[in-house]
């Protein structure tokens, strides 16, 4: 297993870069993932990247459907704010693993 | 170094209108639009019905000639079966009910959520004039009405797939 230092925290991660212990993340760490992917985080980014992690740590899968039910943003909004692969990148920086889901 | 090819683009073309056509087209085409890659859906001939406001939600399934289709339990559904009154619409509630259960939205949805990420969807001129479609007709999610043609003209570009399901 990988180990990454973001905020000057070491972090597990998989050989793709996604968290292998979502515990391990704060928006400290989020902040510079998401400059990584070339993004700078807003409020909107964070109440949707709950709204995954929520999602994901009551073992419940994550689709791209889900989000028009998250009450906070649609998916229209979800492609801009993390443009190209959303729910990849969204997921990444929000410390969750890679969505399994094929919609 | 080994050179790396990705797809940057697919343009998917839909002829068939039973559910498991136009579903095959629609998830491969939300899931390119999910990965960030250029997505066109070209629908034509009985694909259309997919993008007909008044039949796009109530696609059916063919229960006659489909050799893979199973009853509940796991047997074969025998063709002759396919032909009492109602089987049809019957398999098809049952695959609808499958498929909300795996979170699969109906077709409306579908093309909200592919629209949404950019994806463009696209009617068959010749089709169209076929069925005497007119406009009216489609999901205001297409964008437009395309000849043969336009559609290479809008399929070009490096990386770029054409993908016939």
């Amino acid at each position: 297993m990988a180990q990454k230092i973001y905020a000057g925290v070491t972090v597990d991660v998989n050989e793709e870069g996604y968290f292998t212990n979502p515990s391990q993340w704060t928006k400290e760490i989020a902040v510079e993932i998401a400059k990584e992917e070339g993004i700078t985080l807003t409020d909107q980014h964070f109440a949707i990247m709950e709204f995954l992690r929520n999602r994901h740590l009551g073992g419940e899968a994550l689709s791209i459907r889900s989000i028009n039910h998250s009450g906070v943003i649609d998916v229209k909004t979800f492609y801009q704010l993390f443009p190209g692969a959303p729910l990849k990148k969204a997921t990444k920086i929000a410390g969750i693993p890679k969505p399994a889901s094929c919609i | 170094m080994e050179q790396e090819y990705p797809i940057k683009k697919v343009n998917i073309i839909c002829a068939k209108g039973a559910i498991e056509d136009v579903y095959a087209t629609l998830v491969m085409g939300n899931g390119a639009v999910m990965e960030g890659i250029e997505t066109n859906l070209f629908f034509t001939f009985f694909g259309l019905d997919a993008i007909v406001k008044s039949r796009m939600d109530k696609l059916h399934t063919g229960v006659v000639g489909n050799p893979a289709l199973r009853l509940p339990g796991g047997l074969r559904m025998p063709t002759l079966l396919g032909v009492i009154p109602f089987m049809e619409a019957f398999t098809s509630w049952m695959m609808k009910g499958q498929m909300a259960q795996l979170d699969i939205p109906p077709v409306s949805e579908f093309l909200d959520l592919i629209t949404a990420g950019g994806g463009k969807v696209y009617a068959c001129k010749l089709a169209m004039d076929m069925f005497k479609f007119k406009k009216e007709d489609l999901s205001e999610h297409v964008s437009g009405i395309l000849t043969v043609g336009e559609f290479y003209e809008h399929a070009g570009g490096e990386g770029s797939q054409i993908i016939f399901t």
